[in-house]
């Protein structure tokens, strides 16, 4: 039974992993690659973990694959965000069919700040003012 | 029947593996192989828990642990060398 469970879960571990491994292969650029690797990916190594957890069944080694996965799922989107920021900054090429980037007039390539585009009518209020304490 | 499919699971990863390494080496921009490596890692995390099943050595676990880790400070390293003007294609 448990068998079962462990040969199903390492299974669809191995073919989301494979599934973002096509992904990387075929998708034309870095912010569609990145959508197939961050997720598959990590979701294929956090099932593989679960079918490790259950296989052994011991409590420290139950530990040990908990641990891994809230790891992974800490991680993997920290990391993707930080890649695809400095990606974007350094102008790599979107896909030639994108239809709509966002964040093109808002973000300023020198200060790397992203603004709302809000900020006139924010400027026309009245000023904010300190107390001195 | 787990023995046969632990080999399927083997075949599975290399092919992914594969495939990750093509992306790695045709990358056209530096954030791709970042992305493609980044995806080994967690291809290699997933292998080592498959070879902690198959060979019943529970300390691989430890392996996968550092593994990941040393993925994760990896990206966060190469993603500031690309952001803070390191080399702009390739």
């Amino acid at each position: 039974m448990i068998e079962i469970l462990v040969s199903v879960l390492l299974l669809a571990g191995a073919a989301f992993m494979v599934l973002a491994a096509i992904g990387v292969l075929r998708l034309p650029d870095l912010p569609t690659r990145m959508h197939a690797t961050t997720k598959a990916g990590a979701l294929g190594a956090m099932m593989t973990m679960g079918g490790v957890a259950f296989y052994f069944g011991e409590s420290t080694v139950v530990a040990r694959a908990v641990a891994i996965v809230i790891f992974i799922l800490l991680t993997a989107p920290i990391a993707a965000h930080v890649i695809g920021r400095a990606g974007y900054f350094t102008g790599t090429k979107l896909w030639a069919g994108t239809i709509k980037d966002e964040l093109q007039e808002r973000y300023d390539p020198n200060t790397h700040k992203l603004s709302s585009g809000l900020e006139e009518t924010e400027s026309r209020m009245p000023p904010r003012t300190e107390k001195a304490p | 029947m787990l023995s046969v499919v632990i080999n399927i699971v083997y075949l599975m990863l290399s092919l992914a593996l594969l495939f990750a390494f093509i992306r790695l080496t045709r990358g056209p921009s530096l954030p791709d192989r970042v992305v493609a490596l980044e995806l080994i890692a967690s291809i290699v995390v997933g292998y080592v828990g498959v070879h902690a099943i198959d060979t019943g050595v529970a300390s691989f676990l430890d392996v996968a642990i550092v593994i990941a880790l040393t993925a994760f400070l990896a990206a966060i390293g190469f993603a500031r060398f690309v952001e803070r003007g390191g080399v702009k294609n390739d």
